[in-house]
């Protein structure tokens, strides 16, 4: 459990534009550990697709790494080169994407698309398509030997995300990334999904790094979680103790405004006021500032640090070091 | 590629070929192309006469029962040429298209997919062939190496090379940012494979549905070379070349230039036909029949 498989560490990324550099994350560190289900929660535009994008190295051709590393089983996978990259890519790594619509290839059977993506393997066509139906049974697709032979419009879309995580999860992956696996699904299948996902995680004791703004099912299955904000992380540590304890104010606003949380009826769902600062053009001093409530003058002049608050527990506020210095 | 028949009852060409047959005018289209194909594989067979042999005593006649067509200025029976002109035409038109295709598609994947200066400089290519009118191109050519078939299929080929090479250009620039090439991607597959694998049958039917298309085209650009007396040299019987002759003598004897026209007519409304309704075939979203 406690040996590490994908470190963040110091990960500053920019994308170059004609505005300027957009500093699309900042100084990101955190890691994975071995069989852990890391959750990364933050709205839109918060840099968690660059993040996925950076890790497999499958990036805009605008991308600037400008510092740190991204160590996978104490590889730097920056350095490392796009031979390497491919090899890890599909087969220590895999990844499901967010709309299960746009993600197979609309003229190859289901099967052939299954037993293309075992190309590393030296078994024989009909033991790979036997493993695909297996592993489509796995997810629970009803008939799978003969579903193989269908096209992807002919599923439905919690379908297709099945057999996404069946393909993600054929090469027995020590991580898997999931992007917001389930954000294009109605709420009925998103928990037979997430259910699913963690029977599997379980069976085969992989990694998940789960990608997410949908706080009930990062809570639901997460054993830590990352929260982020404008491209930075601004809290992170054990999911009791972040929904119950938060530290950070985003955290704290992030969590009242998810529906389920919600005890009263109001007329108005609650949302946190303004927007996301300008990347290209960063205000000094805390980047929630012009957000938060609890805004005090020393959040304008300086940057505060993630810091260390209990056990595994880290947030990046002024208010904290307040409370510990009071 | 092949593994999918496994279960599947049909082959794929089935599908196709019963899906075209369904619409009626892909029926028309499919008899047609059928009964042209058939005509040129089999011609020397089934004229009733040699078709460059002279009969100057039989010159000139109108439709009978020993000459449907009739015969031309020389004697020569007018049916044969037209069934062996045929055969003419599918020679040049296949292998001309068959050959721009390929090639065009394997320069507009390498377009679409490689860097941007080598697709400038394969577009600055496209453009250029294709700055040339296609008559006066031919006649360069021509000029400097002969009127011959060869000469023909060469000719339409490096003309209709940079359409398909645009076609599949842009086929391949949409689907590279395409979230499912993304995932290939994601899971370690190679350029190669992205390519071979995933790209081309997404690219190569819309390019099919072309190549149908693109027959009539290519048949009556022949014809016309021919009509010009830069394509197949004189005793070669060719569609272009008898409505060369037809029209000369227009008025002493019109069934020439029926018999020179009538089958370009035929064959470019049978190829379209083929080609339309193949084109709502070959989509699997468009299959109605599964």
């Amino acid at each position: 459990m406690t040996e590490t498989l994908l470190e963040i560490d110091g990960l500053s990324v920019d994308y170059e534009t004609e505005r300027g550099d957009l500093k699309a994350l900042r100084d990101i560190s955190f890691d994975v550990r071995k069989g852990e289900i890391v959750g990364i929660v933050g709205e839109s535009g918060c840099g968690k697709s660059t993040l996925i994008s950076s890790i497999l190295r499958l990036t805009a051709p605008n991308t600037r790494f400008r510092q740190g590393e991204v160590r996978f089983k104490g590889q730097n996978l920056l350095q490392a080169t796009e031979r390497q990259m491919r090899d890890l890519r599909g087969d220590d790594i895999s990844i499901v994407f967010q709309d299960p619509m746009q993600t197979h290839n609309p003229v190859l059977s289901v099967g052939q698309q299954m037993v293309d993506i075992q190309h590393r393997s030296s078994a024989s066509k009909a033991e790979k398509r036997a493993k695909a139906a297996k592993m489509l049974g796995a997810v629970g697709i009803p008939d799978p030997e003969a579903r193989l032979s269908q096209f992807p419009h002919e599923f439905s879309g919690g379908m297709r995300q099945r057999i996404a995580i069946a393909m993600a999860l054929m090469s027995e992956p020590d991580l898997l990334i999931a992007d917001e696996p389930t954000t294009a699904l109605d709420a009925t299948l998103e928990v037979q999904i997430i259910e699913r996902l963690r029977e599997l995680q379980r069976e085969m004791h992989c990694a998940v790094l789960f990608i997410s703004h949908h706080l009930g099912v990062i809570a639901e299955l997460c054993d830590r979680v990352v929260v982020m904000y404008a491209g930075a992380v601004v809290e992170s540590g054990d999911v009791r103790e972040i929904f119950h304890n938060p530290k950070h104010p985003y955290t704290r606003r992030l969590i009242e405004c998810d529906p389920g949380h919600i005890k009263t009826r109001a007329r108005v769902l609650p949302t946190i006021p303004g927007e996301v600062p300008d990347l290209a053009n960063l205000p000094g001093g805390c980047i929630f500032r012009d957000r938060c409530d609890q805004a005090m003058d020393r959040c304008a002049q300086e940057v505060p640090p993630l810091e260390r608050l209990g056990e595994g527990h880290l947030a990046a506020c002024w208010l904290n070091h307040e409370e510990v210095s009071a | 590629m092949t593994d999918a028949t496994i279960e599947k009852p049909r082959s794929e060409l089935g599908i196709i070929l019963t899906g075209v047959a369904r619409n009626p005018l892909g029926l028309m289209g499919l008899i047609i192309v059928g009964a042209i194909v058939f005509s040129a594989i089999f011609a020397a067979w089934i004229v009733p006469y040699d078709p460059i042999a002279m009969n100057i005593q039989d010159r000139m006649q109108g439709p009978s029962a020993s000459h449907w067509l009739g015969t031309d200025q020389l004697g020569r029976d007018t049916l044969s040429r037209v069934i062996m002109g045929g055969q003419v035409a599918l020679k040049v038109a296949l292998p001309a298209v068959f050959g721009a295709m390929v090639i065009g598609l394997t320069l507009g994947m390498i377009a679409g997919y490689g860097p941007k200066w080598l697709d400038n400089m394969l577009m600055l290519l496209f453009d250029t062939i294709r700055s040339f009118p296609t008559v006066m191109f031919a006649l360069a050519v021509v000029a400097l190496v002969g009127p011959s078939l060869q000469t023909v299929v060469f000719v339409v080929m490096a003309t209709s090379i940079p359409t398909y090479g645009r076609v599949a250009r842009t086929q391949t620039l949409t689907l590279r940012n395409s979230e499912f090439i993304l995932a290939e991607r994601s899971m370690g597959a190679s350029m190669a494979r992205i390519l071979g694998v995933h790209m081309l049958p997404n690219i190569i039917g819309v390019l099919a549905v072309l190549a149908a298309m693109d027959i009539p085209t290519v048949i009556a650009l022949e014809a016309g070379l021919s009509f010009l007396g830069l394509g197949v040299k004189p005793p070669t019987p060719s569609w272009g070349a008898l409505l060369k002759d037809g029209y000369a003598l227009i008025r002493q004897t019109p069934w020439l230039v029926v018999g020179g026209g009538l089958p370009i007519i035929i064959a470019t409304l049978g190829f379209t036909f083929l080609g339309e309704s193949l084109r709502d075939v070959v989509d699997p979203k468009l299959r109605k029949n599964r």
